[in-house]
């Protein structure tokens, strides 16, 4: 039975902001694609554009209030999804997809904005889910460095292992490069594992 | 046949330099079409304030193309007993992190840096 004094606490204690939630990775994990699964199943609209094309979300985005109601739990968050880190950008490597010179150069200046603005967010979220790519070599440095910042400021991180439903896909090697996370293997295009996904992520956020 | 220059930057080299001052440096050396070899690692803040300097230098200047860069860190490799660690990490704290090192490259030249925890292949581009 719930005494008075807890009921108190929930009335006059209870945490009114929304948890602003980070989306982190590399670019092309699928960041976009997880949060816009997210916002589909618990909102029914989409947040962004996926595409092929590396960069292709170049500024932060937000979707307010998601309500995550999952198992006995149920939380608010503010999602940010937030333009894909790296240490590079070489305008001609868009040209391969199709795009223009001008183009190219464009998307290139706009997505070192965006990594700058990422960076930026890091000292402004309550938690993250990072997304890596279940197909690639998880000991680069921009998971190092994300990984590394994260934990420096003591935030509560998830990884996504996204991609599973590719045949290259290796969660086991990911655990192993970081074993003092949590990670979860999912694929956020076909919603392989998610329940498993938003039982980690209630859990993340006590 | 065109020569790639290696460059090793002693730990003593970047010891006393402010964190801004360490990366503005490190920066500068690599986009000179140098391959850095250095003793020590940088801490987070610093790889983070790395990645905005490069990303600012690429927004000036398209034809840099930013930097690959790789941490080595042997002592994570070994299983170290309770008392060794503490020793480890008093020498960390007093010395700096000397065990490690990390390589910067202009990403006009390396193309990728492949890392395990046992090995670190640099490949580069023709």
């Amino acid at each position: 039975m719930v005494s008075f004094i807890q009921l108190l606490k929930r009335l006059f204690f209870r945490r009114r902001k929304p948890i602003k939630l980070g989306f982190y990775g590399p670019p092309n994990t699928g960041k976009t694609t997880l949060v816009n699964r997210i916002c589909k199943e618990w909102v029914g609209e989409e947040l962004g554009k996926v595409s092929n094309v590396p960069h292709e979300t170049r500024e932060v985005q937000f979707k307010d209030s998601v309500v995550i109601d999952f198992g006995n739990k149920k939380l608010t968050f503010k999602i940010v999804d937030t333009p894909g880190i790296t240490t590079k950008v070489d305008y001609e490597d868009f040209l391969h997809y199709g795009l223009s010179t001008k183009e190219a150069k464009k998307r290139a200046k706009e997505a070192t904005k965006g990594v700058i603005e990422a960076i930026k967010w890091l000292d402004d979220v309550d938690a993250v889910v990072v997304v890596l790519d279940s197909t690639k070599n998880p000991y680069t440095q921009a998971n190092i460095t994300i990984l590394g910042n994260l934990a420096a400021r003591k935030i509560p991180v998830l990884i996504a292992a996204n991609k599973i439903d590719l045949k290259k896909a290796n969660v086991k090697k990911i655990s192993g490069a970081f074993p003092e996370y949590k990670v979860v293997g999912i694929s956020a295009k076909y919603g392989h594992n998610m329940d498993e996904f938003y039982e980690a992520l209630l859990n993340l956020v006590k | 046949m065109k020569g790639i220059t290696l460059r090793f930057v002693p730990y003593s080299e970047i010891a006393y330099l402010s964190s801004y001052k360490r990366v503005k440096q490190l920066i500068e050396l690599s986009a000179a079409n140098r391959i850095l070899l250095i003793q020590g690692k940088l801490t987070p803040e610093e790889e983070a304030d790395l990645i905005e300097e490069v990303m600012k230098k690429i927004g000036k200047n398209p034809k840099f193309k930013g930097v690959e860069i790789a941490t080595f860190e042997p002592s994570k490799s070994k299983n170290l007993s309770f008392f060794q660690a503490i020793k480890e990490n008093i020498a960390r704290a007093l010395f700096g992190n000397r065990d490690a090192f990390t390589i910067v490259g202009p990403a006009s030249i390396i193309k990728e840096i492949k890392k395990d925890p046992k090995k670190l292949e640099l490949l580069l581009k023709k």
